[in-house]
């Protein structure tokens, strides 16, 4: 559903009758996208609109968060037992700006627990189900917002991306998903996962609308001293029309048909006029390992606060404050939190730091170098998103290992703080959508939407 | 305790690390208010002192201004990159779960400060760095339950590391005094110890006088002021050297200081020691300095306490007079002042009024309300009145402390009081021949005669009081002498 029938639709009846309709709508869903919704203050807030109190761009239309962001109306629980009823005082920075347009948030939206996750399994409120096939995973951990949009519930959803969750959700239920050029969009009042990675962008029905939104969520906040300055605008000049596909994304571990389609959007830019050439980057090899270093210490770091003493859930009140520290973090998080935060105390502890974490930043340097490097030869590079379409719930919940190998793709752009778009181009022959994903330079992220306009448009017409 | 011949063989090892807060107007990452003195628990909190899901910090560049002084008072090099740090551990005290600091790369590198002692001497204490850090909150501990504060939790700091290079608890003492006077001086902090505002953490060691190597050093964490930094070290100097001398070892650990008791107490030992998980904090960028911002930050230094030593040599003042003078800031100004306006001889009689007057080493700010309303002139007037024998010493005691207690004018207090001397000759020779016809003086003038000339004290003393204090003693005893 587009935004412009969304703002048709409020001029033909009222903003609250279009908020109405997608509250119905939230509450016929089948696939468990919806973790609460703020009712009562999206139909306040659209009242508003009607009474032309509140205007904007996005005046009457309304979309849901996830989760993981900072919002009044319902509790943010980011998917977690801990935070079960947590109210937060305040709004996210990017909240604010799309209400400000006069968006209208009408309610939160399941996730894995504090993000972790690649398929919203990981969720204290259950699974949440593909939008084309419900015996599949929405993938993660953007899930519920990827299904909303693609079952139409509302017209866009908020995500945060911090290894692939808003690209691979998209992708698996064919839906447009951006993780911005890290410092692009505030993350003041998201739920921190991996400061250095984490990245807040939207998912959208198209490529337009994306960039609309974006228009309105980037820029500066003093709230956020990792905010670059407004920028969204295309920053490069263009090197004529020029691709890379990556070629370690291309080979071993891919399914078939995901290749075999990316090959024919390959086709379908040469036939754009875009020459498109097979690029290595070597250290490519490296990134999953280097992504499961730094995020899980920046993770053991930032869920520390979660002690049951200030807020959140607190078990084990009549014993000693260790009692307290313990049961409360037993309890509230959920079994990939606490792999997480094992892995990242281990590697964080003094004698490992020098040997992984250290070690792990340095390849990383060198990965941005690479970035940069063969990014000086074109535009955007382009590839899948995921090896595989969308899997089967419970496949791959046995093995942790198995789920990592999932975010093979998507983890390099994060780890190189670079904007990425997963853009749907087709599906597999059992109707699974299947995206491709476009790579730009730091801060292009208009650029990228550009080119993936450009390939929307020869799809569509 | 062991005999001072024992303890004589012995030396102790002192190095000092030293938290100032600083003077800015909001905390270290928030716009909570700093000054959290006699507020509400927790009335100075916003959401990310709290550690709230989804707060971040925001760097308050005052706090870096204020470094980058302190550095300059230190003699250190500012690093022109430097950057924060997530130091880990689990306390009610720290919200987000660690604190942040400066652990790899901090701001003030390696720097030296000339501690003077009392005898005059001075000794060299190397500064091994300084780093920033976000203070932490405060718990009250109740039977069976403790209450959080976060009033000071995010507070700046700065934590300023010295080298082991002090070698008795006086220099020690006078290290912490010397940190104190340039910390305030140089307006980084308001130096009020009550508050906490600066403390100290003594690692001590003790070996056998010409060992190089070093003993096995006890930390006494959190000491709130110079006398108990002295006392601590010098407790445990004895306790370690009893330890040795009974065969026994000295265990590496921290312990606490009881004030009332006067001893020190042991808090944790090195097998309990935390595993920090130091990590660089992906939130706050590099703190990235030019040469030309830190001149330009350290262009208005105000003038350090070495400086005044050097202007105050010429005025033959007793090393204490000159510590106690430059314990406040605002007092070490005003004597400068009388100095360069009037003299060194005006500049002495004010130095030893402050010194025999007021209190020392209260923070600037809570002397600087009643400061404000005492001007160098008024002290050039009081310091003239006493060279022209206008007023008694006692009497200058006196119109001091009244200028202090927020009266003005030297002459008028002088005057309204009925307290400047006479020196009319004619008047006190009344006086004089008043006291040696009262009979009651009969006894004195026989004993003055039989050669007890000291006795002659007793009639200046019968003239001042007869004279209401008014008279001058020396031109008084003169009289009385020539009369006799």
């Amino acid at each position: 559903m587009k935004i412009a029938k969304q703002i048709d639709e409020v001029a033909a009846t009222s903003a609250v009758a279009v908020v109405r309709a997608a509250l119905e709508r939230a509450k016929a869903d089948k696939n468990n996208v919806v973790i609460n919704l703020s009712e009562s203050r999206a139909l306040e807030r659209a009242a508003k609109v009607d009474a032309g109190e509140l205007k904007g761009r996005l005046a009457g239309v309304p979309f849901v968060a996830k989760d993981n962001f900072l919002g009044y109306g319902a509790p943010t629980t980011a998917a977690s037992k801990l935070l079960k009823s947590f109210d937060a005082p305040l709004q996210a920075t990017v909240v604010e700006k799309l209400e400000s347009e006069g968006a209208i948030c009408i309610g939160k939206v399941n996730l894995d627990a504090f993000a972790h996750g690649g398929s919203t399994e990981n969720s204290a409120y259950g699974v949440t189900r593909n939008a084309v096939d419900p015996t599949r995973v929405a993938g993660g951990s953007s899930g519920g917002s990827a299904v909303a949009v693609a079952r139409g519930i509302v017209p866009f959803a908020l995500g945060t991306d911090t290894g692939g969750s808003i690209r691979q959700p998209a992708s698996f239920n064919g839906v447009v998903g951006i993780k911005p050029t890290y410092g692009a969009v505030s993350r003041y009042g998201v739920v921190a996962m991996a400061s250095g990675t984490d990245t807040i962008g939207v998912l959208a029905h198209d490529v337009e609308d994306t960039a609309l939104l974006m228009d309105i969520m980037t820029g500066q906040d003093t709230k956020d001293m990792t905010t670059l300055p407004d920028f969204f605008a295309v920053q490069s000049t263009p090197t004529g029309k020029k691709l890379g596909l990556i070629k370690e994304f291309m080979a071993e571990g891919i399914d078939p048909i995901v290749r075999a389609r990316i090959l024919a959007a390959v086709e379908q830019y040469k036939s754009l006029g875009y020459e498109v050439e097979e690029v290595s980057l070597p250290m490519l090899k490296y990134a999953l390992a280097i992504y499961y270093i730094v995020v899980p210490a920046e993770i053991s770091s930032n869920l520390a606060r979660y002690d049951g003493v200030r807020y959140g859930s607190r078990v084990g009140n009549e014993g000693t404050l260790r009692d307290v520290y313990e049961l409360s973090r037993q309890a509230g998080f959920e079994p990939e939190n606490k792999r997480r935060i094992i892995i990242g105390s281990y590697v964080l502890s003094s004698g490992f730091f020098d040997a992984y974490y250290q070690k792990a930043q340095k390849a990383r340097t060198l990965l941005i170098r690479e970035f940069n490097d063969v990014l000086s030869r074109y535009d955007a590079l382009i590839g899948p998103v995921a090896p595989s379409p969308a899997f089967k719930i419970g496949n791959n919940t046995d093995d942790p290992l198995k789920m990592y190998l999932e975010d093979v793709m998507t983890v390099p752009a994060s780890l190189a703080g670079l904007p990425a778009v997963s853009v749907p181009i087709d599906t597999n022959d059992e109707g699974l959508p299947i995206g491709i994903q476009i790579i730009g330079k730091r801060r292009d992220d208009a650029h990228i939407l550009a080119i993936a306009r450009e390939l929307e448009e020869l799809r569509h017409g | 305790m062991a005999q001072k011949e024992v303890l004589d063989t012995y030396e102790m090892t002192i190095g000092i690390e030293c938290h100032v807060q600083l003077a800015t107007k909001t905390k270290l990452f928030s716009a909570a208010d700093n000054d959290a003195r006699d507020s509400e628990p927790n009335s100075k909190v916003v959401p990310v002192d709290y550690g709230l899901p989804g707060m971040l910090p925001v760097l308050n560049w005052e706090a870096v201004r204020l470094s980058v002084r302190a550095g300059k008072a230190l003699n250190s090099e500012i690093a022109l990159r430097s950057h924060f740090d997530r130091k880990h551990y689990f306390y009610p005290d720290l919200p987000k779960g660690y604190q942040t600091t400066q652990m790899y790369e901090p701001i003030i590198g390696p720097g030296s400060i000339a501690v003077p002692l009392e005898d005059g001497s001075a000794v060299d204490v190397r500064i091994h760095h300084a780093h920033m850090e976000e203070d932490a909150g405060k718990l009250t501990h109740f039977d069976g339950y403790s209450l959080v504060d976060l009033n000071r939790a995010g507070t700046p700091l700065i934590e300023i590391v010295s080298e082991p290079d002090i070698h008795s608890a006086a220099a020690a003492r006078a290290y912490a005094t010397e940190l104190h006077r340039l910390m305030t001086y140089s307006g980084v902090t308001h130096g009020d110890l009550y508050h906490g505002n600066m403390r100290f953490d003594v690692n001590i060691s003790v070996a056998k006088k010409g060992v190089t190597e070093l003993g096995t050093r006890a930390e006494i964490k959190n000491l709130n002021s110079f006398r108990s930094v002295e006392r601590a070290a010098e407790y445990e100097f004895n306790r370690q050297i009893d330890i040795l001398e009974s065969g026994g070892k000295v265990v590496q650990e921290t312990r606490g200081w009881d004030d009332d008791r006067q001893l020190t107490v042991s808090q944790r030992s090195k097998e309990d020691a935390q595993d920090y998980r130091y990590m660089p904090d992906p939130d706050i960028p590099p703190i990235v300095l030019t040469p030309e911002e830190v001149a330009e930050i350290q262009s208005d230094m105000p003038v350090l306490p070495q400086i005044y030593r050097d202007a105050w040599s010429s005025l033959g003042l007793d090393t204490s007079v000159v510590n106690t003078l430059l314990g406040t800031r605002r007092h070490a100004e005003l004597v400068r002042k009388v100095q360069l306006d009037a003299g060194d001889g005006a500049a002495t009689r004010i130095a030893n009024l402050f010194a025999s007057g007021l209190g020392s080493n209260s923070s600037d700010e809570q002397v600087s309300a009643i400061d404000e309303g005492v001007s160098a002139d008024e002290l050039i007037e009081l310091a003239g009145m006493i060279e022209k024998s206008e007023i008694s010493s006692n009497t200058a005691k006196d119109i001091f402390k009244a200028l202090y207690a927020g009266e003005h004018n030297p002459r008028a207090i002088a005057e309204a009081n009925n307290l400047l001397q006479n020196s009319d000759t004619d008047a006190i020779a009344v006086v004089v021949d008043e006291i040696l016809a009262d009979p009651a003086s009969a006894k004195v003038l026989e004993d003055i005669r039989s050669g007890n000339d000291k006795a002659i004290g007793y009639l200046v003393g019968q003239v001042m009081k007869k004279s209401r204090g008014q008279a001058n003693p020396a031109l008084a005893q003169e009289l009385l002498r020539k009369k006799l």
